[in-house]
């Protein structure tokens, strides 16, 4: 049996603050390892999350939330080190689309993270020092097969709903192909079946930007006190810039020039576009993790859920009752429709239950996280039409 | 209840105490054509209206394409499983005989190449459902014949140059087109403007001359 730090595995669930901000934690003993694809295991294991809401009597209403590259378990709470409000507060909360005062929703943190789940900064109980590059690479299915020992540790046979974009997306549907019994609805957003070339390609600059840090140490800068932030922060830059559209980018910063007038002629941030991208790579390193951002790029470069399948994605699928809803954005050029609609070709040709919008947004692959109405409407009409199919009451006002 | 309806729903063997007030006529008979409990796909599902009605009236497992993210949405929220795509291009997306029926309610006239359409349609299901409107009706024979100019009606209500419809045709077009891919014409009905059936056997040119619209059951030569 896991033990916990924080709640004892016989209380109830419901009981849980959702504004505790140090997060929930569960331990699980050597007993009870988690087995990675690359072959070794994770012993023990510890896995941070958040809940909202309250679980109830038929532990029928529970919405798992996967989190994308550099999100976390604080999706619907106030960032306990930005101070900024979580990552999907947008579509989670009560009368949200994912309504808390309806649905018992939990998000934790992926193997290989750093916000309280094991990951590379996690101490490897062979060496009494940090993992670094000594932990196993992650993948999409490993993390998946963490969240279903968190799952079954809550008690839920089967979750409501699997929701996520972007690499929580690949988590969803990774969810359904290996516990098709154990999802109710799949909200895949943004996402793909498998990592494009071109993805691969952004990640390895990212990593190549990491490991090019000479503070990076081989990924043992723990242990000498530094941190690879100048690496990491060019990792983060490049790839935000795949986050957005080039048409966004034209309308927000265009050629404006920063704090000035006219051009220094020097290689200063003159332009907007640049602060903006500094910016957000200083941000990024205060809160996440080098050697953790190596794993998760790693976990999506290496996710191709037709190749579990004998290379065809609909067997992935077979047999799966679970009702699908796909969402992808016009202007998301890192996971584009095209990636969304093989995922729906598949489920069709599997005889799956499938719903797909494509949603017309400039603002690209970020638009999951953003305030789009059309997306909150499409999500909140599924979720409602299969809560009523899985006979979830609308809660009223205590 | 209209009278009308009531008849509609006992020619179809639907119990017409659990209807929709607002189930239209033509939907109805195509309800009629479907057998229960059987996988259906409608093509252009607009709203979902057609395929609740077949969900909750005849037990079907229906599955939906639409172009319109609004229709969509609309389809979603019901609780209805519909991808937004286009009956042109997506149709050829799905497997050999996924689905007993393929509905095109009203869309025949706005896909591009029609033919494959149809094509695709008794690939995928066994039998297909089409209803369109007759530019064949007498109305609209009289309005190019005396007014000269492209016709206009309640159900045809687009200027020439704004209309999605772009490939009209005639039920005699349509009976042609069936010969040519080969197909099983299991059954006919030419429809008033109300969807009612005209209720009478009559030779095509009559049906040509009177239905402003037609259903018809195809079913794939084995």
């Amino acid at each position: 049996m896991a033990s916990s730090e924080t709640i004892h595995a016989d209380a109830p669930v419901s009981t849980i603050n959702p504004e505790d901000l140090q997060g929930r934690i569960v331990h699980f003993p050597a007993s009870q390892p988690l087995q990675m694809d690359a072959g070794p295991i994770i012993a023990p294991l510890t896995i941070a999350y958040q809940t909202y809401g309250e679980l109830n009597n038929a532990r029928s209403n529970a919405i798992l939330l996967c989190h994308a590259l550099t999100g976390d378990q604080h999706a619907a709470n106030v960032h306990p080190t930005t101070g900024k409000p979580g990552w999907w507060q947008t579509m989670v909360g009560p009368g949200k689309p994912i309504d808390t005062d309806r649905y018992f929703v939990i998000c934790s943190n992926v193997v290989g993270g750093c916000m309280g789940t094991t990951g590379p900064m996690s101490i490897n109980p062979a060496t009494g020092k940090s993992y670094g590059l000594d932990l196993p690479v992650v993948t999409i299915r490993d993390m998946v097969r963490a969240q279903a020992m968190l799952i079954d540790y809550l008690g839920i046979d089967q979750l409501f709903c699997v929701a996520g974009g972007s690499m929580g997306g690949m988590q969803v549907l990774q969810w359904v192909a290996s516990y098709p019994e154990r999802v109710f609805a799949a909200m895949p957003i943004a996402t793909a079946a498998r990592h494009s070339s071109q993805n691969i390609a952004f990640g390895e600059v990212g990593r190549q930007s990491v490991m090019a840090d000479p503070d990076w140490r081989g990924g043992r800068y723990l242990d000498f006190g530094v941190r690879p932030q100048k690496g990491l922060a060019v990792a983060r830059m490049a790839a935000h810039i795949t986050y957005l559209s080039e048409d966004v980018l034209q309308h927000k910063f265009g050629r404006k020039y920063q704090d000035r007038e006219k051009p220094t002629f020097s290689f200063d941030a003159d332009f907007q576009i640049e602060s903006y991208l500094r910016h957000q790579g200083s941000t990024f390193v205060e809160r996440f993790d080098a050697n953790s951002y190596l794993y998760m790029t790693r976990a999506m470069d290496y996710f191709d859920l037709a190749a579990d399948y004998g290379g065809v994605l609909a067997n992935a699928f077979r047999g799966a009752k679970t009702r699908f809803c796909v969402t992808s954005f016009t202007s998301d050029w890192l996971f584009p429709t095209v990636n969304s609609r093989a995922v729906v070709h598949a489920l069709n040709a599997s005889g799956a239950s499938v719903s797909f919008v494509e949603i017309e947004t400039d603002r690209g692959h970020d638009a999951f996280l953003l305030n789009v109405p059309e997306l909150f409407a499409t999500s909140r009409g599924f979720l409602e039409a299969a809560a009523r199919a899985r006979g979830i009451a609308v809660r009223t006002a205590a | 209840m209209t009278a009308a309806t009531a008849t509609a729903a006992s020619l179809t063997g639907i119990d017409e105490q659990t209807l929709p007030r607002s189930a239209r006529l033509d939907h109805l008979l195509i309800a009629g054509l479907v057998e229960r409990n059987t996988r259906v796909l409608d093509v252009g599902c607009g709203d979902g209206a057609l395929l609740r009605l077949l969900t909750e009236q005849r037990g079907v497992d229906g599955r939906g394409i639409e172009l319109s993210k609004e229709g969509v949405n609309d389809c979603v929220a019901k609780g209805l499983s519909v991808i937004q795509g286009d009956a042109d291009t997506d149709l050829a997306d799905y497997p050999d005989d996924s689905f007993d029926y393929v509905i095109l309610s009203q869309t025949i006239q706005a896909t591009r190449h029609p033919k494959i359409v149809l094509e695709h349609m008794l690939r995928v299901g066994r039998r297909a459902v089409v209803s369109f409107p007759n530019f064949g009706h007498w109305k609209l024979r009289l309005q190019l014949l005396f007014q000269g100019r492209m016709p206009m009606t309640g159900i045809l209500s687009n200027p020439w140059y704004d209309t999605p419809n772009i490939h009209f045709c005639t039920i005699r077009d349509f009976v042609g087109l069936v010969d040519e891919i080969g197909v099983k014409i299991e059954r006919a009905d030419a429809l008033n403007k109300m969807g009612a059936p005209l209720g009478f056997t009559a030779p095509w040119w009559v049906w040509n001359m009177f239905g402003e619209q037609a259903v018809f059951l195809l079913k794939r030569k084995d």
